[in-house]
């Protein structure tokens, strides 16, 4: 509780003791009247005056007038502790209500206790600690075990385990050695590091996820809109039911004013759309911090809203379903042994750089000895020819091998097929392709059962390599060949499949897919863990590489969604009942109090669960 | 040119609400948003004119909610 809290706590236990006391008295008349009104000013006083203060502002349908002129109307009307206990359970209602707003903000935020307070560097062979704004990019900054990472950088030396589950919900540590690249943010867990910084701390992806995460309640789901709406309406309507209620029926009825304006009195103190107002922005809120607590960064709250509707999801192949990486898959020798072939391939390609080069080179995992390879020529969309041990080989595709003149063989495989002849005999080939990351069949199956109509896979490569991974992934469609722009008249296209109210998704690495991100209706890019391009161009952020935190983001939505269903008409529903048993003469203040601010302090719990996923993740 | 500005006391959703409407409603104003839960106010101006619509916009909290004050 903070001091202004703790100040309204003594004034609401004073004016309890007053009231208790006041109610023992059996007093009569004015001093009656007095006693009463010693608690009633003491506990409401702030009400009174913010009432009077607004309507000369011209704020009419104020929340503070409204309770004011309910309970002053209950002392006009002679009910003294009526008047008193209205505004004293209003007041505890509020304070409550503020002490979960103040709890549930503090929740959120430590969310995001991301955001480093020092940097270390070293003046004079001390360290000295300093504000991470100050530090410049080519600095050298020192972590030691047990601190946050605070700009992004280089590893110079030392070797340590990182702990990223801040920024990617990852609990597995990482391993980084001179030369890795670090992000700020993750916590060094083991050894001393000494990083060379290589972007401010302005630009660092700490301050990029904080600036996107504190942003993103600024676009608002189509609920908050409507809630919103709603709230500017349903205060004035039930308070000119209000007044309806005080006049027509004493006058055309008959009876008593007293009774119809008491019921009358009761419409304003439900008058207020606290509930809604406050808890479904709250849940909105919550979902959102929860789900950056498993590495999901959602860019506003109409996007969280918009993931529950998902109907289609287009996925892109290189770098999203798999791992972007290209590694030997098949060795198949005619004569010689496997290793033998590999060896040939790899010292043939030893001075090319190109991908599928280096992961040749990778498989046979030996150094290599240069003197060996005498004479070397890349043979542009062909190969490459190379003098190895004084034996002329050649490592290509199979327009080389005709060239050659080698007899050689197609393969059964699908994937991008080296042939090696040596001399001008057909030795064999090697099957080099992308893997499929490991739970990407997974988080297919996972996003089918979560009601998701159709998933595409659109790549630009090969046919015969885009339909063996969508087979193995089960996917329903299958487009390939693409080039950058064929892929977003693709997404045009099937943005006209779905159904009006249903949402397409496109997951990408950003790579190369900025303008299909955002011609999707929500955008997802993964692995953007450094990647500007990425956090940029989506609405939805995956910071590892696991596209089945899609069905985790899916389902957090749903959960959000529902919890703000559940509030709505929670909260609706109790304030109607109290409405119709107030017009009927049935309910009586307490239980309009409830209605008003009890109601709001349920559902602030209620939203608060929103931020709970623990249950999504391991399920 | 958007800007977001803190804003202290902020103690009552509805008010935040209202004053979202009403900032919305100022001349030069592109957009406008108030969170309540982050007690930050989002305003995109018109460049040339910020400085007057932020006067303008202090003016119409200070209507709504005068305990709520937007730090500068």
């Amino acid at each position: 509780m903070n001091r202004k809290q703790k100040k309204m706590l003594l004034r609401i236990i004073a004016a309890a003791a007053l009231f208790t006391v006041a109610l023992c008295i059996p007093a009569e008349g004015f001093l009656r009247l007095l006693l009463f009104l010693a608690p009633f000013a003491l506990v409401g006083w702030d009400v009174l005056w913010r009432a009077v203060r607004n309507i000369a502002h011209g704020q009419i349908f104020d929340e503070n007038f409204l309770m004011a002129l309910a309970t002053v109307g209950a002392f006009f009307l002679g009910e003294y502790p009526e008047g008193v206990a209205v505004m004293l359970f209003y007041q505890i209602g509020e304070l409550f209500q503020s002490y979960a707003v103040g709890r549930s903000r503090k929740s959120i935020a430590s969310l995001m206790d991301i955001r480093p307070d020092y940097a270390n560097i070293e003046v004079n062979g001390e360290l000295k600690q300093v504000d991470p704004n100050e530090i410049a990019v080519g600095d050298t900054i020192v972590v030691k075990p047990g601190e946050k990472v605070p700009l992004d950088g280089v590893v110079l030396d030392g070797v340590s385990a990182l702990n990223t589950s801040a920024l990617t919900g990852e609990s597995l540590p990482r391993d980084v050695q001179p030369g890795d690249n670090v992000i700020s943010g993750c916590i060094n867990q083991s050894g001393l590091l000494r990083i060379r910084v290589n972007r401010v701390f302005g630009e660092s992806t700490v301050s990029k996820i904080l600036d996107l995460v504190e942003n993103s309640s600024s676009k608002k789901a189509k609920s908050e809109n409507f809630i919103t709406k709603f709230a500017r309406y349903y205060t004035p309507v039930v308070v000119i039911f209000a007044a309806l209620l005080a006049l027509l029926p004493p006058l055309f009825l008959g009876g008593g004013w007293g009774d119809w304006v008491q019921r009358a009195l009761i419409f304003l103190v439900i008058s207020c759309p606290c509930a809604l107002v406050i808890s479904v922005p709250l849940s909105f809120f919550g979902g959102i911090g929860g789900a950056s607590k498993c590495g999901i960064l959602v860019k506003g709250s109409n996007y969280l809203e918009a993931l529950a509707q998902t109907e289609l999801i287009v996925f892109d192949k290189t770098g999203t379903l798999t791992h972007g990486t290209f590694r030997v898959t098949a060795i198949h020798p005619d004569d010689i042994s496997e290793s033998q072939l590999l060896e040939f391939a790899a010292l043939a390609e030893h001075y090319s750089d190109h991908p599928i080069s280096l992961s040749l080179k990778a498989a046979y995992g030996q150094p290599l000895d240069a003197a060996r390879v005498t004479d070397s020529e890349e043979l542009a969309g062909r190969g490459v020819r190379a003098v190895v041990d004084g034996v002329t080989v050649y490592a290509g595709n199979d327009k080389l091998m005709k060239e050659i003149g080698a007899a050689w063989r197609d393969c059964h495989h699908t994937g991008t097929i080296v042939h090696v002849a040596v001399g001008s005999r057909y030795a064999g080939h090697i099957v080099i392709s992308d893997e499929i990351k490991a739970d990407a069949a997974d988080a297919v199956r996972a996003l089918k059962k979560q009601g998701i109509r159709k998933t595409v896979m659109l790549t630009g490569d090969s046919k015969a390599v885009g339909e063996q991974v969508a087979q193995q992934l089960g996917l329903d469609a299958v487009y390939t060949q693409l080039l950058p722009a064929d892929k977003v008249e693709q997404v045009e296209k099937l943005l006209q499949e779905k159904t009006p109210r249903g949402k397409l998704a496109f997951v990408g690495d950003g790579i190369n897919d900025a303008p299909v991100l955002s011609r999707a209706d929500i955008g997802i890019a993964m692995g953007a863990l450094g990647s500007d391009a990425a956090i940029e161009a989506a609405d939805v952020v995956l910071m590892d590489d696991s596209p089945s935190k899609i069905a985790v983001a899916m389902k957090i939505s749903q959960k959000t969604l529902r919890i703000v269903r559940q509030n709505i008409v929670f909260a609706l529903g109790v304030k109607l009942l109290v409405l119709l048993l107030g017009a009927l003469g049935m309910a009586n203040m307490w239980e309009a109090v409830f209605a008003d601010v009890g109601v709001s302090v349920i559902a602030i719990l209620n939203a608060m669960r929103a931020l709970k996923t623990k249950n999504i993740i391991n399920n | 040119m958007k800007k977001q500005f803190k804003m202290i006391d902020l103690d009552c959703a509805n008010c935040a609400a209202k004053m979202e409407t009403a900032i919305q409603k100022i001349d030069g104003v592109q957009d406008a948003s108030v969170s309540f839960f982050s007690q930050k106010l989002t305003l995109e101006a018109a460049d040339d004119r910020f400085d007057e619509i932020m006067k303008e916009v202090v003016k119409v909290c200070r209507k709504v909610e005068p305990d709520c004050t937007i730090v500068l």
